[in-house]
C-alpha cells in the first residue's frame, strides 16, 4: 500500500475529545451537577445538620418567625433548646428540619420515578419499534393514556391505592411512561434502519440481541436526558400531590406537606411558604439545567450554534 | 485581467482539530473566461476556500493571513453589509445538494424574484420577464410551470437548474460551484457540466469549480489546482495537471483514478454457479386509504448468474434497483416473487429459522463505512460477532479475527479500539474483515467504495480483488461508476426502471454496448475521452 496516501488518510480523523471532557467543560453541567451534589449531601446527611425530628412538636414554640429560639420536647419527654433557623410552624414544628428531611422525600421520589419510567418505556418502545405486530396496539394505549391529563391520572391512582411513598412513585411513573414509550420507539425505527443493524442481521444476530446489543445502546444519551426532566417533572408533581393533600400522608415530611400546612397563615406568616418554595425551585431549575447541558453535550446536534 | 484573486490564503482551524489550519498560505487566481477546478480529497480545505471567498465561514474558522480581491476590490475581512451586496451580483455560489440549498415551502419562481427584489428596483413585469429569461437559459422545459413548482416537484437536475439559474441572475463575474453534480446522476451530471460551459463561454465569468472527481475535472477545466491537507500542491492547464503531473500527490491521485477500459483477466465458463437469481422482483405497495393500491415495481424479473470466483457488477443509476436487488439476495428485504438460488438451495421465500444456517453463506458490505459499524462496539466484537452467533468458541473467532485483520491490512493491535478511532477506508477494511469472518461464498459489495476518496478507494479495490482470488470468493459488486464497474467486474449487468437491460461480459459490455440506455450511460461518462497519466 502506498505509505503516502496512508498518511493523508490518517490525518483525516479529527482528533476525539471523550464525552466526560466535553461534559466537564460546559457549565450548565458543571451548575446543575454542584447544586445538585450539594442537595444529595444534604440529604444523606440530615441528622447532622443540626436539624432535630422533624415530626416534633412543642405548642409552646408555635408560630416562630426564622431565627426565633424556643423549647421543643423529644420522643422521651425531654425539653431541649432549639434555634428555629427557618422558624416554626403551627404545631410548633420546626422547618428547617423537616425541610431539609423533606429533600431525602423530593430527590428519592425524582429519581426513583425517573428510572422506574425510564425502565418501563424502554421495554414498551423496544418492542413496539422493533415488533411491528405490536406497534399498533400498543401505542394507541400509550395515546389513550396522555389524553389523561397528568395530575388528574396521578391523584386517581393514589386515591386507588393507599398512600405511601411507592403507591405515589408509581402513579407518577405511569403518567410518564407514554413519553418515553414515543422517545424509545422513535429511536428504534431510525436506528433500526442503520447499516450496522443491518450488518447484525445478515450475520445472523438473534433479534433480542439485536435490540439490547445494538439499538438499545444508541438510545441511551437522549434517554439520559429524557430521564433528568422526569425527574425534575415528579418532584414537582410529587409536591403539588401533596400540597393538594392526596400525596404522602402529612406526618411525611415533603415540601408539598409543608407547604400545604403552611397555606393557611400564608399573609401572617410567609416563611412556612417560603423556605420548602425555594427548595423546590432550586432542585427542579439544577435539575432541568443539568438536562438541558447533558442534551448539548450528549447530542451535538440539538446543541445552540456558537 | 483577472476576477478573483486568492494571496496566501491562511484560515485558522479550532483547537481540537487534526491539524493548525484549514488552508494554509494558498494562492490562486480565476481570470474572465476561466474554468479554474479547485481538485482535493475530504479535508483538504476545498469547500472552507470557497466559502471563504463568499464570506460564509463560520466564526470559529477565522481568516488569519492573505487576501481575498474580487474584480480589485480586497474583501477579505469586508463587513457583512458589503458582502450582502457583493453576493449574487457580482459572485455567487451553486452548492452540492440542490433540495438543502433551495426553500422547501417557496415556489422557484417567488425564489428567483427574491434575488431581484433584493439588489435591483426593478418593476414586477419586468422582473418576471427577466426570471423566465433565466429558466429559458438554464433550459428547463416549460418555464411558465417550473415557476410556480415547489422544490420537491422538481428533478435533482431540475433543481440545479434553478439554483443555477439563481447564480446566474444578475449575470455575477465570479460563479463558485461546490460540487455541483456530484449528488446528481451520471447522465444528468453531464447534462449540468455541459449547461455550466456553454452559460459560462456565453456570459465569460470566471468559474471556481470544486470538485473531487478528476473524470469531471478533465471534463470541464481550463486550469487546475490540487489541493492536499490545506496547501496547495499543484497548480496549471489542465492537460498539463492531468497528463504531466509534476507533484507525487497529484501522481498518486491521477494514478488511482480507475479507468474505462474493462480488464482483460478471462472469466473460467465452467466454475461453480454459487448464485442464480430467476425472474426475481420485489414490488412495493402504496398502501392509501381511499384510493385503490398502487404497485410500485423497485426490481422486475431480474435473472443473473454468479459464479465462483468472478465478480458480477450491477451497474445503474440511483432508482434503477440495484440495490433492491442486492437486499433481496442478501434477505435483508423479501422478494415479492422469483428464486434466489445459492448453491442449489432457493432461499427467496425461506422462513426466518430456516433462513438462518444460510444466511452465513452471504454476506455484504454498505456504502457508509461511517454508519456501518456500531459506534459503541470495539471492532473486536464487531468482526466475532457472526461467528459467535454460529457458535464457534470465542478463543478461534478472535484468533480468526487478528488473522482477518492482517488479511485486510489493519494492525491486529486495533481489535480493542472503537470505529470512531478509524478513517473512513479503514471502517472498510474492518467491515470487509467482518463479512470475510462469515466465510460467505458470496460477498455482496452494495457500493461499498463510492464513498471513499478516489485514493483510498483504490486501496480497497485492490484490496477487494485480492480477497476474490485468494478465497475465490463469487463477488456481487453493485455500483454507480463504471470506471469502478470496470476495473474489477467479469460480467456485467445494466439496470434501469427496475429491469435489466444488459447483460453480458464485461469486454462485451463495455466495448459494444447494444441497448440505448448503456450508451447513454457510457456517453454521460466524465471524462471519457481523456487519457490521463498512468500511474
Amino acid at each position: 500500500m502506498d505509505p503516502q496516501a496512508l498518511s493523508v488518510e490518517s490525518a483525516n480523523i479529527a482528533r476525539h475529545e471523550s464525552a466526560w471532557q466535553r461534559l466537564h467543560r460546559h457549565w450548565s453541567v458543571r451548575i446543575g451537577g454542584v447544586v445538585l451534589a450539594l442537595l444529595v449531601l444534604t440529604a444523606l446527611a440530615a441528622p447532622w445538620l443540626g436539624t432535630v425530628d422533624p415530626t416534633l412538636f412543642d405548642a409552646a414554640s408555635r408560630d416562630l418567625r426564622p431565627g426565633q429560639s424556643g423549647e421543643i420536647t423529644t420522643l422521651d419527654g425531654e425539653m431541649i433548646k432549639h434555634r428555629f433557623l427557618m422558624g416554626s410552624d403551627s404545631f410548633g414544628r420546626d422547618i428547617y428540619s423537616r425541610v431539609i428531611y423533606g429533600t431525602r422525600v423530593s430527590l428519592l421520589v425524582g429519581i426513583a420515578t425517573a428510572l422506574l419510567a425510564l425502565a418501563f418505556g424502554i421495554l414498551l418502545g423496544l418492542s413496539a419499534g422493533y415488533l411491528r405486530w405490536l406497534d399498533g396496539p400498543l401505542m394507541r394505549v400509550m395515546d389513550g393514556l396522555m389524553a389523561i391529563p397528568a395530575i388528574l391520572l396521578a391523584i386517581t391512582l393514589v386515591a386507588m391505592w393507599r398512600a405511601s411513598l411507592i403507591t405515589v412513585v408509581v402513579a407518577i411513573a405511569i403518567t410518564e411512561v407514554p413519553r418515553v414509550t414515543r422517545l424509545v420507539r422513535s429511536l428504534v425505527l431510525s436506528i433500526r434502519e442503520e447499516p450496522y443493524v443491518e450488518a447484525a442481521v445478515s450475520l445472523g444476530t438473534p433479534t433480542l440481541k439485536i435490540m439490547f446489543g445494538h439499538i438499545l445502546p444508541n438510545c441511551i444519551a437522549p434517554l439520559i436526558v429524557q430521564g433528568t426532566y422526569i425527574c425534575a417533572s415528579a418532584i414537582l408533581v410529587e409536591a403539588i400531590l401533596s400540597f393538594l393533600g392526596v400525596g404522602l400522608p402529612p406526618d411525611i415530611p415533603t415540601w408539598g406537606n409543608i407547604m400545604a400546612e403552611g397555606r393557611v397563615q400564608f399573609m401572617a406568616y410567609p416563611h412556612n411558604l417560603f423556605f420548602p418554595g425555594v427548595f423546590l425551585a432550586l432542585t427542579v431549575l439544577a435539575v432541568n439545567i443539568l438536562g438541558d447541558g447533558l442534551r448539548d453535550t450528549l447530542d451535538p446536534r440539538m446543541a445552540r450554534r456558537v | 485581467m483577472s476576477v478573483l484573486e486568492v494571496r496566501d490564503l491562511t484560515i485558522a482551524l479550532p483547537r481540537y482539530a487534526d491539524r493548525a489550519q484549514a488552508a494554509s498560505r494558498v494562492s490562486f487566481s480565476v481570470a474572465r473566461g476561466e474554468i479554474l477546478c479547485l481538485v482535493g480529497e475530504s479535508g483538504s480545505g476545498k469547500s472552507v476556500i470557497a466559502q471563504s471567498v463568499m464570506g460564509l465561514l463560520p466564526r470559529n474558522l477565522p481568516v488569519t493571513g492573505g487576501a481575498i480581491v474580487l474584480q480589485g476590490e480586497d474583501i477579505t475581512h469586508a463587513s457583512q453589509q458589503r458582502l450582502r451586496e457583493l453576493r449574487a451580483t457580482r459572485m455567487s455560489m451553486v452548492f452540492q445538494e440542490p433540495m438543502t440549498a433551495l426553500n422547501p415551502v417557496m415556489r422557484c419562481g417567488a425564489q428567483l424574484d427574491e434575488v431581484l427584489r433584493e439588489h435591483t428596483a426593478l418593476a414586477g413585469a419586468e422582473r418576471r420577464r427577466r426570471i423566465l429569461d433565466i429558466v429559458r437559459e438554464v433550459r428547463l422545459p416549460d418555464p411558465e410551470r417550473m415557476v410556480e413548482s415547489y422544490p420537491h416537484q422538481l428533478s435533482g437536475g431540475q433543481r440545479q437548474r434553478i439554483m443555477i439559474g439563481m447564480a446566474l441572475l444578475l449575470e455575477p463575474a465570479l460563479l463558485i460551484a461546490d460540487e455541483p453534480t456530484t449528488a446528481l446522476d451520471v447522465t444528468t451530471q453531464a447534462q449540468i457540466l455541459r449547461l455550466i460551459q456553454d452559460l459560462q463561454a456565453r456570459h465569460g465569468m470566471g468559474v471556481l469549480f470544486i470538485t473531487h472527481d478528476f473524470g469531471v475535472v478533465a471534463e470541464i477545466a481550463h486550469r487546475v489546482a490540487v489541493l492536499r491537507l490545506g496547501e496547495l500542491v499543484e497548480i496549471g492547464a489542465r492537460d498539463e495537471v492531468l497528463k504531466r503531473p509534476r507533484h507525487d500527490y497529484t501522481k498518486m491521485l491521477i494514478g488511482s483514478v480507475p479507468t474505462l477500459k474493462p480488464h482483460a483477466r478471462p472469466a473460467d465458463g465452467t466454475a461453480p454457479v454459487v448464485l442464480a437469481t430467476r425472474g426475481l422482483s420485489k414490488t412495493y405497495r402504496d398502501r392509501s386509504w381511499l384510493s385503490r393500491h398502487r404497485d410500485v415495481p423497485a426490481a422486475l424479473d431480474v435473472n443473473l448468474e454468479v459464479r465462483k470466483g468472478q465478480t458480477l457488477g450491477i451497474v445503474g443509476e440511483s432508482g434503477s434497483g440495484k440495490s433492491t436487488v442486492a437486499r433481496c439476495i442478501v434477505r435483508l428485504i423479501d422478494p415479492s416473487s422469483g428464486a434466489v438460488v445459492i448453491h442449489g438451495e432457493d432461499i427467496a421465500a425461506l422462513p426466518h429459522r430456516r433462513l438462518q444456517p444460510m444466511r452465513r453463506r452471504v454476506q455484504i458490505v454498505f456504502q457508509d463505512p461511517y454508519r456501518s459499524l456500531n459506534p459503541r462496539r470495539k471492532v473486536l466484537d464487531a468482526i466475532i460477532e457472526g461467528p459467535l452467533n454460529y457458535g464457534t468458541p470465542r478463543a478461534a473467532a478472535v484468533l480468526r479475527a487478528r488473522k482477518l485483520m492482517e488479511l485486510v491490512r489493519m494492525d491486529p493491535e486495533s481489535l480493542d479500539r472503537y470505529p470512531h478511532q478509524f478513517s473512513g477506508g479503514q471502517r472498510q477494511r474492518i467491515c470487509i474483515a467482518r463479512a470475510l469472518a462469515m466465510e460467505p461464498e458470496l460477498l455482496v459489495a452494495d457500493e461499498a467504495v463510492s464513498a471513499l476518496d478516489v485514493s483510498v478507494q483504490a486501496q480497497v479495490l485492490e484490496l477487494l480483488e485480492e480477497i476474490r482470488e485468494r478465497l475465490h470468493l463469487a463477488m456481487l459488486f453493485i455500483t454507480h461508476d463504471l470506471r469502478v464497474a470496470a476495473q474489477v467486474c467479469d460480467h456485467v449487468a445494466v439496470m434501469s426502471q427496475g429491469r435489466v437491460v444488459e447483460y453480458g461480459p464485461a469486454a462485451q459490455v463495455f466495448g459494444a454496448p447494444r441497448h440505448d440506455y448503456t450508451r447513454a450511460l457510457f456517453e454521460a461518462a466524465p471524462g471519457r475521452h481523456f487519457d490521463f497519466a498512468p500511474a
